[in-house]
């Protein structure tokens, strides 16, 4: 199964592997890495499962969908790299994808 | 140190029971952690009930709040199909049906609510149906053929779900409300109207001001709702979502301060020092308004279950939240933060005809209370931020749909 790396503010890191098709926030959150609240479940609702991906792994997990990005935009620690891991769905390609938790969801 | 670790006992097993577990434990609590519900399955997300799980979208596994491994690997113990008796708070033990008992050194009560019943002759027919767990939207669902004929009694959240969960499978929906207009106890104006209208154009029949008589049946199953004006709707069969009840009958029964929900405080600690209670059980604190009262929703849920969590684990307490809700009804995603309680103005930014649009709610100072948005997340994600900073916005910026709103959030 692909892998992610999910690195704590505190510097804490889970790696995590990952079932095909499921989602990075559903990966953090079936694994207890905290950091990531999914308040709506995976709905792109809420914007509590925000993670900045690193930069080497910015051009396989693409660009933010329109509402994603309207959420982002909003968001108090948004920044270039920032992603709901909700709307990233974990493939072959994606294995060793490394993300990083902000400090607080709000 | 005692030489015994301290044991929580929690008992609902709901987005809130299941959430204070997880969170407990990534909170750091080393002790026991026991998670009591009546259902046979481990905590599940109910807000799909209504939508993806009734159009077949969902699977069990991706409805379940966390995989079934998740308890084990985190020491949480499920004792599932487990109906709880009583609280014996002078024991601190928790009284099951067969006279066995569970002694907790703290409790968390997340009893949640469930369906009101329908007060009218036919409700106990066969195909008179509520939607709160699995079981009840299995039945919703089996009555939704292509073709079938729902009547939903009640316009509030789950009743206009449902009844675009029925479209979407081809079935017709009637939505019956007894006020004047859908979602009056929990939306403005100008969204009842705008989903009223939207409901209509979709195919679902919305009859406001209108009131249920009774529903008839034939060989005990229901066949119709009469209403009080002498119409009769035909139906094959009829959801009742008329609110909910809070599960306080334990609580009230171990003698805890209860009003209308158990009383808690911001910290979820209820009248007795070892008790918690969070989620729709709960009448708590709501400090950004200056008032108390209940919320029936999953982000009040979370939200409590981290209260509950941090005090047990000795953590400072998550900042008041402003609460929110969301809803997804057809091509429609409504999210809504904020409540609207001393609204006197209200402020429609884009139009009701447009892609999107968000309704503010003010106050007489032109505070920020409330934001209702439709298809229209950065308007939802500014408006929780202002009603968090209770910030005063003159009502002709808000409505100014030219002018970002991300400037007045910053």
């Amino acid at each position: 199964m692909p892998q992610v790396t999910y690195i704590e503010h505190d510097g804490t890191e889970h790696r995590i592997a990952l079932e095909e098709g499921l989602s990075v926030m559903r990966g953090a959150v079936d694994n207890g890495v905290p950091g990531i609240d999914a308040d709506c479940g995976g709905e792109c609702a809420c914007a509590t499962c925000h993670v900045y991906v690193d930069e080497a792994w910015l051009a396989k997990t693409g660009a933010p969908g329109e509402q994603e990005a309207s959420m982002l935009s909003f968001a108090a620690t948004a920044q270039p790299n920032s992603r709901l891991s909700c709307q990233i769905t974990m493939t072959p390609a994606l294995d060793g994808l490394v993300v990083r938790l902000p400090e607080a969801q709000h | 140190m005692s030489e015994q670790q301290p044991r929580i006992v929690i008992l609902g097993a709901g987005h809130a029971g299941g959430s204070a577990a997880a969170f407990l434990r990534q909170y750091g609590w080393k002790g026991g952690i026991t998670l009591v519900g009546e259902e046979p399955v481990a905590p599940y997300q109910r807000p799909p009930l209504s939508k993806a799980w009734l159009k077949g979208e969902a699977t069990a596994e991706s409805l379940a709040l966390r995989p079934a491994r998740f308890y084990a690997q985190q020491a949480i113990e499920l004792r599932l199909g487990t109906r709880v008796a009583a609280v014996d708070r002078a024991a601190k033990r928790v009284l099951l049906p067969d006279g066995s008992a569970l002694g907790y050194d703290r409790l968390i009560l997340a009893l949640g609510a469930r369906p009101r019943e329908l007060p009218l002759p036919g409700a106990q027919l066969r195909g008179v149906l509520a939607l709160r767990n699995i079981a009840d939207a299995d039945a919703v669902q089996a009555a939704l053929r292509p073709g079938a004929r729902l009547a939903v009694i009640g316009g509030g959240y789950i009743g206009l779900e449902a009844a675009a969960s029925a479209r979407a499978l081809g079935a017709e929906a009637v939505v019956i409300e007894r006020e004047e207009r859908v979602l009056a106890r929990v939306a403005g104006r100008a969204l009842s109207a705008f989903l009223e209208d939207a409901h209509r154009a979709r195919g679902v029949t919305v009859l406001t001001g209108a009131a249920v008589a009774s529903i008839e049946g034939e060989g005990g199953a229901a066949r119709a709702v009469r209403l009080a004006d002498g119409t009769r709707i035909a139906c094959d069969a009829v959801l009742v979502g008329i609110g909910a009840v809070p599960n306080t009958e334990l609580a009230q029964a171990a003698g805890l301060d209860c009003a209308g929900g158990v009383v808690v405080d911001l910290a979820a600690r209820t009248s007795d020092p070892d008790i918690y209670a969070i989620g729709d059980c709960t009448h708590r604190p709501l400090p950004l308004y200056g008032r108390s009262g209940r919320l029936e929703s999953v982000p009040n849920a979370i939200e409590q279950a981290k209260q509950a969590a941090a005090d047990l684990c000795g953590r400072p307490p998550p900042l008041p939240e402003v609460p929110w809700f969301w809803s997804d009804q057809f091509d429609l995603r409504l999210q809504m933060a904020g409540l609207a309680f001393t609204a006197q103005e209200s402020v429609v930014r884009g139009s009701t005809d447009g892609p999107g649009f968000a309704v503010f709610h003010l106050d007489a100072e032109h505070r920020v209370l409330a934001v209702e948005a439709v298809n229209a997340p950065a308007d939802f994600m500014a408006g929780r931020i202002l009603a968090a900073k209770q910030a005063r916005i003159p009502p002709a910026v808000l409505g100014d749909a030219a002018r970002p709103l991300k400037d007045l959030t910053a």
